[in-house]
Formats: C-alpha cells, structure tokens, sequence
C-alpha cells in the first residue's frame, strides 16, 4: 500500500473506527452537555477542530523541541494544558477581535474547550504513539471530525427524543447515555473496514 | 451544628446526595473509559481521590492569595502537579494498573469533577473542609466507578476483581466489556437511581400531606 492508501486508511480509522467518542471515550462532557441542538453541536465540533489542529501542532513542536532536548517529558501533562489553556485564550481573543460573528456563534464554547478531555487526549495519543509533525495535525483534525460527527448526530437524534414519550426516570441523561450506547454499537460494524484492507 | 457533625454532613454530601458520578454527571469520560475491570475502577478512583483531596486542601490554603482574575489557570496547575505526582506513583509502585488505565492518568487534570470541586467549593471554604469535601467527593466517585466496573466485569468477563463467578459454563457477553457497553451500563444505573429518587421523593410528599 502506497502512501496515499495509508493517509486514507489513517484518516477513516480516526473518524470511524477509533471515533474518540464511541470507542475512546474523549470528549464525553460536552457530547452530552452541548448536544441538544444541532446548531449548537456544530458550533462545538467545529470551534473544537479549530483548537485540536493548533494544540496538536504546538504540543508537538514543545514536546520534541523543548522538553526532550532538555530531559523534562515528565512535565509534559503541564507544559500540555498549559499550551491549551494558553491557545485557546489566544483564539478567543483573536476571533473576538477579527471576525465579531464567528465569535458570536462560537464564543461561548471556547472556554468550554479548554477542560475538554479530546484536546489533552489527542496531544497526549500523538506523543505516545509517535507521530510525526504532519500525522500529529492531521490525526488532531480527523479526530476532532469524528468528534464533530458523533456530536451532531447525537444532537439530531436528542431533538427527536425531546418529542417522544420516555419513561420518567429515564429522562435526560440516562435516555442520552443508553441512545449512545446503540451508536456506539454501530460504529463497531466500521471495524470491518479493515478487515479487507489489511 | 457543631463541627463534627457538619463534617459529617460535608463528607455524606460527596458520597450519597451530590454523587459526582450519579447525581452531578460529572467526569464521564473516565467512568465509561476504564470502567471494564473492577480493580481499574477502583485505582481510578483512588487516584482521582488522592489528586481531590490535595488539590482542595492547596486551593483552599492559596484561596485569599489568588487573583479571581487568574484562578482557573492557577486551580488548573495545582491540579496538574498533583495529577503528575500520582502519575509517577502510579508508575513506580503499581505499573500494572498504571498500563491498564493508560493516558487516563494525565487525564484526571481535566476530569471536570476536580475543577468544580475546587471552583465549587474548596475556593470558598475552609482548608478542613475542603480536604472532608474532597474525600468525599472521590469516594463517592470510586463507590460509582468500583459499582460500574464491577457490573461490566461481571456480565462481560464472568469475573469479579479476576475471580471467576459463574464457573466454566457461562459465555461471557463481551459486549459489555466493548464501549457500548459502557454507555449502557451508565445509562440504565443512572435510570435506576432516578427511579428510586423520585420513588422516596413521592413518599415524602405522601408522609407530609
């Protein structure tokens, strides 16, 4: 398999097969706190895609650049959620400042990233596995696309469930967690993806 | 109240009425993720205990010296040093829980119960008391973790903490190991408890009318 055919089985394996929500289990909070509308949804997935390239790429330089020249990867979960808290600062300000209506619509979802366990986890996926400088952005993209997928999905679903009829106790969270689960379930049948290709 | 019994009441409040798990939704990912063996439920739930209680006592000792303007970068740090000092511990002395629950140990720094713990209540209480909260907090977290685990393994493995149950005739349902499981899992104990909630809550109102 060439190159190409790799990045390709790479990209499907971070949107499908290790979705982070349903076979990694990253991101659960704001999937289930920021899903009830799907536009809010899309607001999230995209503000979150937007961090998750720029933290994997700046962990990425720290962490090969810094802090193994200088002997201090134990100090990498600090110098991480440093970096993120610091970006995601960063952006707020930026967009506040350039573009007024994209901050409209995903300003108050930027603070929310900065405890959102996908940002940390995929820097922390990319140094344990590895990656290289390219496949470490594009693994924080494709992922944080997954991450997008399964939110909006999750959120068109939740509005129909709004309307239906669910037993007391199960409304809310619990009816969520269980509609989860189902998708979970479907998202294993993509494991089968590989078993042809490998 | 004297101060024992509001301790009391502190701790039992983490435990039971404002369960981080059950009651407040608070650090899903972790309790879904390495949820599929009892005995990793409860080192998960240790070490999130260990890094609460330190990180409530310091926050609440630096509570008058911290900018309310900065706090959330400086409640973040303090949590991470005591998420690294276990992650170390972790490593050094029980390696094998530290490989099972993998990078779901730095992971505890944005475990969102630890942050709203300390935003909650250790910046506004006192050093005792928040040191009472967070024990509580995270023993209530390991109770729900140990409870869930336990249920996977159970169903999924046939095991609890590793010792066979049902003997050699049961196929175990992997199912419930796999992520589905997991939400699963959550979602019909988390009904379950909204059902007995609302059932005692009935009662009361029925035993006051």
């Amino acid at each position: 398999m060439g190159e190409i055919g790799k990045f390709l089985l790479f990209m499907v394996s971070c949107i499908l097969t290790n979705n982070f929500i349903f076979s990694r289990f990253l991101g659960c909070c704001p999937f289930l706190g920021v899903s009830n509308k799907v536009e809010t949804a899309v607001g999230m997935g995209v503000a979150v895609t937007f961090v998750m390239a720029l933290a994997s790429l700046f962990t990425h330089l720290v962490y090969n650049y810094i802090l193994i020249p200088l002997k201090l990867e134990y100090l990498s979960t600090i110098a991480f959620i440093l970096i993120i808290a610091g970006l995601v600062q960063f952006v707020e300000m930026f967009i506040r400042k350039s573009s007024p209506s994209l901050y409209k619509s995903l300003g108050i979802y930027l603070p929310l990233i900065t405890t959102n366990c996908a940002v940390l986890g995929v820097a922390i996926l990319n140094v344990s596995n590895s990656y290289g400088i390219v496949y470490s952005v594009f693994n924080g993209v494709f992922s944080a696309l997954g991450f997008m997928l399964a939110i909006v999905l999750m959120a068109g679903v939740r509005e129909r469930l709004e309307t239906s009829n669910i037993p007391k106790c199960l409304k809310g969270f619990p009816i969520s967690l269980i509609t989860a689960g189902l998708m979970s379930m479907a998202f294993m049948g993509f494991k089968g993806l590989f078993a042809g290709l490998s | 109240m004297n101060s024992k019994t509001k301790m009391s009441s502190v701790f039992l409040n983490g435990v039971l009425t404002e369960n981080p798990t059950f009651r407040l939704v608070l650090g899903m990912c972790p309790t879904m993720a390495v949820t599929t063996a009892a005995i990793n439920g409860i080192g998960m739930g240790l070490a999130a205990t260990f890094v609460l209680i330190g990180s409530n006592t310091v926050i609440s000792i630096l509570r008058k010296f911290v900018p309310d303007e900065v706090r959330i970068p400086a409640f973040v740090l303090i949590i991470c040093t005591f998420v690294t000092m276990v992650q170390m511990l972790l490593q050094a002395f029980v390696p094998s829980l530290y490989e099972s629950l993998g990078m779901f140990i730095p992971l505890i720094v944005v475990n969102c119960i630890i942050l709203a713990r300390a935003e909650a209540f250790a910046s506004k209480n006192g050093v005792l008391a928040s040191a009472v909260d967070g024990a509580g907090m995270g023993i209530g977290f390991t109770l729900a973790l140990t409870l869930i685990a336990g249920i996977r393994e159970l169903i999924g493995a046939g095991t609890i903490f590793g010792a066979s149950v049902f003997g050699g005739g049961y196929e175990p349902m992997l199912v419930m190991i796999l992520p589905t499981g997991g939400f699963l899992t959550l979602g019909i104990l988390m009904g379950i408890i909204n059902a007995l909630a609302q059932r005692t809550e009935k009662k009361r109102i029925k035993k006051e009318a």
